[in-house]
């Protein structure tokens, strides 16, 4: 009885159905049905759709924009996310100048996609909101080894991208970044009045220490001539 | 048996000893699904262990995270704020449903009911999986409580949604049991089967619903009342037999009041942060901490010896999966060969859990 209701229901009711309840989805975002996929030679359901707002599969590297990406990359390199990376896929180098001087961004960035568990740990601790979660799906590849360690360029993506994947989660970022980054020019500009207070502290200071040092050697010269006339 | 998945619940093997068909000995034999997890957290930070432990029984995450974060949480005492806690409760009933309604699907395909009524259990399973999905960003692998709270809030309208399937969730209930609760295979294959008694559950240190079918009505949600819920309220079931069916049906009946929960709680819940005070780096002084929830499975602990440094110096999992595995063979003494892979299905056995 319950079985044939199941049966009967499921043409009608969208809840008797096993697979996904999308209802609540706007239209434009559902997944397109398996049958008409792909519909071009290698396009990839995962570059337009997204399957949630917050889903995540692997990481990828932000930057802002601009003809080299490695300009405006976002990466400092400081290696925090690989140390607390908890199955350690991610490996970093830094890159150097022609001088052997350290320019702040990575020579080397790998993520061995067979080894992450996209816990979204680098994500949390990167300070620099470098890394960020990409819900690309399609990584399928017949290389097991080296088709599964992504490097430094293909996991650059910019935060266009990022707005058109996770269009909340990267206005939040960004209003953050704004945030701090106008918090941090406060903090220059408080800094720098400060220290132009300070300078002018201790201008006044000198001045006045000089004035002080000033009649105190013209008191000496006052005592040297008493001593004199005595 | 076995090195197999002789029921759906992990790689498993159980030596018989048989006559005929009846039962004279089992030993069960696991491990095969080891990954060495307390060693490999102790030489990792606090937070870093937080995505393994969803791994532990990768049925309930939520549960597994809250535990390890209470257990955390004792260290470096942070206030957890009003809706976090509120949150924490949410999506831990939310997913003693998921445990609940798979594991009763498991348990009549156990039984030889292949396909359909675990199916319609998976299709309520998956409306869960999708809030999970919504609010984390992963149906199974949340990875979403922190210490001190949540990792991001809930998105607009999910509360709504979580609503709508808890309201929705008691028809799935009562169709359910229309269809298992009084048919006559399950109640010929498993009344008076794998009996447990009273004296045997507490001595074995049995917990969760596995002890409360047996008639000891000991629920950490009301000895404990960790989290906030002491404010809720709720029944809790117990059996009388100790036998397969009241394991069954133990189960069935917790769910109930685990909607009975969610609706007061997503009725409750405040506007607010979701995130306490929390120390930029984790770096407890000297302590020895043990936090433990009632878990979908029993009393789920998390044991941690904290030495001054990020890395915990002893990290210990108490998993209710592998104490309640222990009383299999005195289950299973003296009952036919088909009823040892029932009486397994009814002690709800992750092996992710068992092998950690």
């Amino acid at each position: 009885m319950v079985t044939l209701r199941n049966f009967v229901g499921s043409y009608f009711d969208s809840n008797r159905l096993t697979t996904n309840d999308y209802s609540w989805k706007p239209k434009d975002q559902l997944p397109q049905s398996a049958g008409e996929y792909p519909k071009e030679e290698g396009e990839q359901l995962s570059d337009t759709t997204t399957v949630t707002n917050y889903s995540r599969n692997f990481p990828m590297l932000l930057h802002d924009g601009g003809d080299d990406p490695m300009d405006t990359i976002r990466c400092v390199a400081c290696q925090i996310c690989e140390r607390e990376c908890p199955p350690q896929c991610i490996y970093i180098e830094k890159a150097y100048d022609e001088n052997g001087k350290y320019i702040k961004s990575p020579a080397k960035f790998d993520i061995d996609v067979s080894v992450c568990m996209s816990c979204q740990i680098c994500v949390e601790v990167c300070p620099f909101d470098a890394i960020v979660m990409n819900s690309q799906f399609e990584l399928s590849t017949p290389d097991r080894f080296g088709g599964l360690l992504l490097r430094r360029d293909d996991l650059l993506k910019s935060n266009d991208y990022y707005h058109q994947i996770h269009p909340e989660e990267a206005a939040a970022r960004d209003q953050k970044m704004a945030d701090e980054k106008a918090a941090k020019e406060a903090k220059k500009k408080a800094a720098a009045e400060a220290a132009k207070k300070k300078a002018e502290e201790k201008a006044k200071a000198e001045a006045e220490a000089k004035a002080l040092e000033e009649a105190g050697e013209k008191g000496k010269e006052e005592d040297s001539g008493k001593e004199e006339a005595s | 048996m076995g090195p197999h998945h002789p029921s759906t619940h992990g790689v498993f093997r159980m030596d018989v000893k048989l006559d005929g068909e009846t039962v004279v000995d089992l030993k069960p034999v696991f491990g095969y699904l080891h990954r060495n997890h307390e060693k490999l957290a102790e030489d990792m930070s606090y937070l870093a262990s937080m995505p393994f432990t969803d791994r532990l029984d990768y049925f309930n995450s939520m549960t597994n995270n809250w535990a390890y974060a209470l257990a955390a949480e004792q260290l470096v005492e942070i206030e957890v704020p009003e809706r976090a806690e509120y949150l924490r409760v949410i999506m831990a009933e939310l997913t003693r449903l998921v445990n609940h309604v798979s594991l009763v699907g498991f348990f009549v395909n156990d039984l030889g009911a292949l396909g359909t009524p675990l199916l319609y259990a998976f299709r309520e399973r998956e409306k869960i999986l999708d809030l999970f999905e919504q609010a984390s960003g992963a149906r199974m692998m949340c990875n979403y409580f922190r210490f001190g709270g949540l990792r991001c809030d809930v998105p607009e309208g999910w509360l709504d949604r979580a609503r709508e399937v808890t309201d929705r969730f008691p028809k799935f209930l009562d169709e359910y049991e229309q269809l298992l609760c009084e048919n006559e295979i399950i109640l010929s294959r498993t009344q008076g089967i794998g009996k447990l008694s009273r004296e045997l559950a507490i001595s074995a240190g049995i917990t969760g619903p596995m002890l409360r079918a047996s008639g000891v009505a000991y629920d950490l949600r009301k000895v404990d009342k960790y989290g906030i819920y002491d404010r809720f309220k709720f029944r809790v079931p117990y059996g009388e037999e100790g036998d397969c069916y009241d394991r069954f049906m133990v189960r069935m009946l917790e769910m109930r009041e685990s909607i009975q929960i969610l609706k007061q709680a997503l009725a409750d819940i405040p506007e607010g942060d979701i995130m306490g005070k929390a120390p930029r780096v984790f770096k407890p002084k000297p302590a020895e901490v043990y936090g433990r929830i009632e878990g979908p499975k029993g009393e789920l602990g998390f044991y941690l010896i904290a030495d001054g440094t990020p890395k915990p110096y002893r990290y210990r999992v108490r998993p209710p999966s592998l104490i309640n595995l222990t009383v299999l063979r005195d289950m299973c003494l003296g009952q036919k060969i088909a009823d040892a892979v029932v009486i397994l299905g009814s002690i709800d056995i992750v092996l992710g859990e068992v092998d950690r």
